[in-house]
C-alpha cells in the first residue's frame, strides 16, 4: 500500500480527487456584495421558501447540494457519502437539509472551518477508494447565527468594529474520480490552537494563530514557499485577523502579504455594506470558494491555491463559563489541471 | 510552564488590543447624549401636553411611559429601533424605550418556538437580569431605609 502522508500533518494524494461540481446559494446582503452576481441562486427575502431562520438554512443546503450535483451532472443515487455541517446546535441545519436526498452521511462540526473539514474528508474518501463521488456541504445564516450566539435580530445593540457579519449562504461540492479542471492534490489538517483570547466578538484575532499554524505546517510539510501558491486564501479572518496573520507569519519567517486573500474581506464591501471586520460563518468560505475561487482555478487564471477556512471553536455556554475561544484551520491544496 | 503560557496569552491579548479598531468613545458619548436627550424631550412633551389637558401629574407620567413604550415596540417591530441604536448607542438603551425593545425583540424572535417554550420562556432573556437585580437592589435599599428609620436617622 502506497503511503500518502506528508510531513507531520498533511496528505499528498497519489491520485488526486477532482472537484467536479459546486453550488453556491446566498442571501440578499451577499448578493449586493462584490461577488453578488456569481452565485447560483439568491433569495432576497433570506427565507428560501421557509418560515424560520433554521428551516431557511436547511433549505439553502438542499439547494446548494442540488446545484452542485447538477453542475457535476450526477444524481443523489450516484453519491456514496455526504459530509456536512453548520453552526447550529447539534448540526440541525444539515440534518434537516440533506434528509430528503437519502445519501449516507457524516455530520461535522468545525465552526467556520467546516468547508475545509468536509472537503478534506471527501478528498480522503475518494483517494482511499471509499467512493467515486462524495458530497461536501456547509452553511450559515445570519438570522439563525445571531439568534444562537448573540441577540434576537430586533434587539438594539451596537456591534464592535472587530465583529464580523455572519454570511447567509450555503456552498456544496462534489468531489470524485471523474476528471475536471480542478483537483485536490493535498490537504493539511489543522490542530486546535489556543492563544487564550476570550473575546467572541473578535473572532479574527481568535482564529489567526490557527491559520498561521496550518499555513506554516503546510509549507513545511510540502517543502514549499508561499510564492508557489497563486493565492493563499483564508476563510473568515476579516480585516483585524488578516493584519494579525501577517504579523504572525512574519515572525515565522514568511511573507504572505502579496498573495494572501480572505473570503471574509472578498464577500462584502466594507465601506458600503457596514459589515465591520468582514464576513464570517461556514457559508462565507464555502460560497466564496464555489462562486469565486473555483471558477478562477477552472479557467486557469490561478494554477495553485491554498484554501484555508478558519473556525472559532466556542459555544454560548463555553464563553459564559469563561473559557477562551480557540481556533482551528484546515488547508486544502487546489490545483488547475 | 503554566506561568510562561499565561505570560504569552497576556502578551497576545495586549497585542490584539493594539491591532483592533474601536469606536470613538467621545463621539459615541455625544451621539448617545443627543439620542437619549431627544427621546426624553419627546417624553417631556407628552407629559406637558397631558398636564395641559388637565390630567394629574401621576396620570400624565403614566401616559408618558405608556406612549414611549408603545412607540419603541412599534419601532422594534418595523426593525427601526436597532437602526437608531446603531447610531445612538446607550442613548437608546438607557431610557424606558430601551427596556421595551429588550422585551419586544425576543418576543418577536422566539414566537416561532411557541407561546410557552418560545415567548413564555425566552421573552425576558435580555430584560431578565435587569428585572431580577432591579428588584433585588430596591429591596436592599428598602431594608437600608427601614434600618435608618429604626435608628432615627430618617424620620
Amino acid at each position: 500500500m502506497m503511503t500518502m502522508t506528508k510531513g507531520s500533518q498533511s496528505l499528498m494524494f497519489a491520485e488526486s480527487p477532482y472537484v467536479i461540481g459546486h453550488g453556491a446559494v446566498a442571501g440578499k446582503k451577499e448578493s449586493e456584495g462584490p461577488l453578488g452576481k456569481k452565485f447560483d441562486y439568491v433569495d432576497d427575502t433570506n427565507m428560501f421558501g421557509e418560515k424560520t431562520w433554521e428551516q431557511a438554512e436547511s433549505s439553502m443546503q438542499r439547494m446548494a447540494c442540488r446545484h452542485a450535483m447538477e453542475n457535476a451532472d450526477v444524481t443523489p443515487k450516484d453519491v456514496r457519502y455526504l459530509f456536512g455541517g453548520d453552526l447550529l446546535r447539534q448540526g440541525v441545519a444539515t440534518s434537516m437539509g440533506v434528509e430528503k436526498m437519502q445519501i449516507p452521511m457524516f455530520g461535522l462540526f468545525g465552526a467556520c472551518s467546516t468547508s475545509g473539514e468536509a472537503l478534506a474528508l471527501s478528498a480522503m474518501c475518494v483517494a482511499a477508494g471509499y467512493g467515486d463521488m462524495i458530497l461536501a456541504v456547509t452553511s450559515s445564516h445570519f438570522g439563525s447565527a445571531e439568534k444562537e450566539f448573540r441577540f434576537p435580530l430586533g434587539y438594539a445593540s451596537q456591534r464592535p468594529l472587530s465583529a464580523s457579519w455572519t454570511v447567509t449562504g450555503s456552498g456544496a461540492f462534489v468531489v470524485g474520480r471523474k476528471k475536471s479542471h480542478v483537483r485536490i492534490s493535498g490537504v493539511t489538517i489543522g490542530k486546535i490552537v489556543d492563544f487564550g483570547l476570550k473575546d467572541s466578538q473578535n473572532m479574527g484575532a481568535c482564529m489567526a494563530p490557527a491559520a498561521c499554524d496550518t499555513i506554516v505546517t503546510n509549507l513545511k510539510d510540502f517543502g514549499r514557499e508561499p510564492e508557489e501558491y497563486d493565492r493563499i486564501i483564508t476563510g473568515d479572518l476579516g480585516y483585524v485577523g488578516q493584519t494579525i496573520l501577517f504579523d504572525l507569519m512574519r515572525k515565522k519567517g514568511f511573507n504572505i502579504r502579496p498573495n494572501h486573500a480572505d473570503c471574509g474581506k472578498l464577500i462584502f464591501d466594507q465601506d458600503s455594506q457596514d459589515t465591520h471586520a468582514g464576513g464570517s460563518g461556514c457559508g462565507c468560505a464555502a460560497i466564496t470558494l464555489a462562486a469565486y475561487i473555483l471558477p478562477k482555478l477552472e479557467s486557469g487564471e490561478w494554477k495553485k491555491v491554498l484554501f484555508v477556512p478558519t473556525g472559532a471553536l466556542m459555544s454560548t455556554v463555553s464563553y459564559n463559563e469563561g473559557n477562551s475561544v480557540p481556533g482551528i484551520a484546515h488547508a486544502i491544496v487546489l490545483e488547475h489541471c | 510552564m503554566e506561568e510562561t503560557r499565561k505570560k504569552k496569552q497576556e502578551a497576545y491579548e495586549n497585542y490584539v488590543k493594539q491591532k483592533t479598531p474601536v469606536h470613538n468613545v467621545y463621539l459615541n458619548m455625544l451621539k448617545a447624549f443627543v439620542t437619549g436627550g431627544a427621546i426624553c424631550v419627546v417624553g417631556q412633551w407628552i407629559n406637558n401636553y397631558c398636564i395641559q389637558l388637565g390630567l394629574s401629574k401621576e396620570v400624565s407620567g403614566s401616559w408618558t411611559s405608556l406612549l414611549l413604550v408603545l412607540a419603541s415596540v412599534i419601532l422594534t417591530g418595523f426593525g427601526l429601533y436597532p437602526k437608531m441604536a446603531k447610531w445612538g448607542g446607550a442613548g437608546t438603551l438607557v431610557p424606558i424605550t430601551g427596556f421595551a425593545n429588550s422585551v419586544a425583540a425576543p418576543a418577536i424572535e422566539y414566537k416561532k418556538e411557541g407561546q410557552v417554550f418560545g415567548i413564555g420562556c425566552k421573552i425576558f432573556t435580555i430584560a431578565g437580569p435587569v428585572i431580577l437585580y432591579g428588584i433585588f437592589v430596591s429591596w436592599l435599599l428598602g431594608l437600608v431605609y427601614y434600618l435608618l428609620t429604626k435608628v432615627g436617622i430618617v424620620l
